[in-house]
């Protein structure tokens, strides 16, 4: 994935909606880094963890439809959600079935080949780790870099880093200038959809990975998915009052740390949009 | 009950494959025998405690072919799909994959979920997808409160969220919303001619 590469880019809805600031702040990371996201026309939601939940031809069939997309601009497909990441890559690797092709090319009403390659918007980024023009370096900031569940898993299919202990967004953190905290809850599911039917169980285990993180010795958290940003920053009000327990730990998009280490404003990437103000430790170091 | 049988390949099962084993089987691709009950699954999920079975009793319980027992679990509504279970299990069982096809069959067999919220959550979600193409935050939630005769769940963020423009008071809008529904109808229809195979007891004859 050389500089000066191009993408078909499948945002996913909350990128419009709830998490604007991962979209904006990836797109400018991506302006400065000349790769170019063409935004998919027309593009819906790729069922997330419901669609599945009732049908496993719906579950493949919505992803389909982002997929065909993809392939007809001849492009990669670029997915910043690890949601949507994940829909499509499962998705992929069912329809290399022949049978299972033809059938959901006539449900989306499209017969195409299952060309098109996924990719995280964060492997594109690390294959510009090397060369990053770094304009202020993230030094002194400590970086707990937190992939959630559905990055990295299931190996056999998504396959580009460990289940159990990635590296590769430590590996972009560093390349900031900012240090990279060994920790142990890397890939610890932080409860996703279930902030509104269990929250109870939602709030438990997102506190657990904030409580490690701070333990680690974390100035703030990176993330690569929206669910999981929601998760950690939105609640920390809500654990302070059920746990009693101060966590105040900021939470911010990987492109964001990026974004600050190529030379852009605090405000152009949204930081100022987080529940959990990160401006505090960013002016501490001098970063902000 | 009958005795162990002599499949046509020579492997020995001490039973019958139970109509339940089949569905799980034939849905999710994995094969619960090999499910050896050494429970790191149950050690490693997230939700667990909060479940009355636990991964590692529900792959017994599909083992037995209690199917009652398996559908009336909290545990299949509160499977995460983390696939941490799947991740670490020794035997290489997608034990995620099997949960999502308990799911599946607690649908095809419209069993009472045992965790109604989560259940009700899922159906909004796919709703607002028919209808808008795309995820509505603020509808999801209005609906589930709604729905869910839960009225006040979920409120105190909204302020918050609000203030800071990340919850949109109205619907994303794409052309791609009517193709959305073409294809939930297709689905359906396609499913209607061809349901998840539902398999009878104790044929065992498929197996290796």
């Amino acid at each position: 994935m050389p500089a000066g590469s191009s993408y078909a880019y499948y945002p996913g809805c909350t990128l419009h909606s709830t998490a604007r600031e991962y979209d904006v702040s990836l797109r400018l990371v991506c302006q400065k880094l000349g790769i170019e996201l063409r935004e998919l026309r027309d593009w819906a939601c790729c069922g997330a963890s419901s669609a599945h939940a009732e049908s496993r031809l719906l579950g493949i069939a919505l992803p389909a439809r982002t997929l065909q997309a993809a392939e007809e601009m001849g492009l990669p497909l670029g997915v910043a959600c690890a949601m949507c990441f994940s829909r499509l890559k499962l998705a992929s690797h069912e329809l290399a079935d022949g049978d299972t092709l033809d059938l959901v090319g006539r449900i989306i009403g499209r017969g195409f080949g299952n060309k098109a390659t996924v990719v995280h918007m964060l492997q594109v980024l690390d294959s510009e780790r090397e060369a990053l023009p770094v304009k202020r370096t993230l030094e002194g900031l400590k970086v707990a870099s937190y992939y959630g569940c559905l990055l990295v898993r299931p190996r056999d299919i998504v396959g580009f880093d460990d289940e159990e202990n990635p590296q590769i967004m430590d590996r972009l953190v560093e390349a900031t200038g900012a240090h990279a905290v060994p920790w142990g809850f890397k890939t610890e599911c932080c409860g996703a959809g279930f902030s509104v039917p269990r929250a109870d169980i939602q709030l438990k285990l997102s506190h657990r990975i904030l409580s490690q993180a701070k333990a680690a010795g974390a100035d703030c958290v990176s993330v690569a998915c929206p669910l999981c940003h929601s998760n950690l920053d939105s609640y920390q009000q809500v654990m302070r009052r059920e746990y009693e327990h101060e966590i105040g730990l900021p939470v911010l998009y990987f492109t964001q740390l990026v974004g600050l280490a190529l030379g852009l404003e605090p405000r152009e990437l949204l930081l100022n949009r987080h529940v959990t103000d990160p401006l505090p430790v960013l002016k501490a170091r001098g970063l902000a | 009950m009958k005795m162990a049988q002599l499949t046509p390949a020579g492997t020995i099962h001490p039973f019958p494959r139970s109509g339940l084993q089949v569905f799980v089987e034939s849905q999710s691709g994995q094969q619960v025998l090999r499910c050896y009950q050494c429970g790191k699954c149950t050690a490693g999920c997230p939700s667990a405690y909060a479940m009355d079975l636990g991964p590692r009793r529900v792959m017994r319980a599909i083992q037995l072919g209690l199917k009652d027992e398996v559908l009336a679990s909290s545990t299949i509504w509160l499977c995460l799909q983390c696939q941490t279970c799947s991740a670490r299990c020794p035997a290489e069982i997608g034990i995620a994959e099997v949960m999502e096809s308990l799911r599946l069959l607690a649908a095809a067999e419209r069993s009472r979920p045992a965790e109604r919220d989560v259940a009700l959550f899922h159906r909004l979600f796919r709703d607002l997808i028919r209808r808008w193409g795309r995820i509505y935050e603020l509808g999801l939630g209005a609906l589930y409160n709604l729905r869910g005769r839960h009225p006040f769940a979920n409120l105190g963020l909204v302020p918050r969220l609000l203030s800071r423009g990340k919850l949109p008071l109205l619907p994303q809008r794409t052309k791609g919303a009517s193709q959305v529904r073409a294809i939930f109808a297709r689905v359906r229809a396609a499913e209607r001619e061809a349901p998840p195979s539902e398999a009878k007891e104790g044929t065992d004859a498929s197996r290796q």
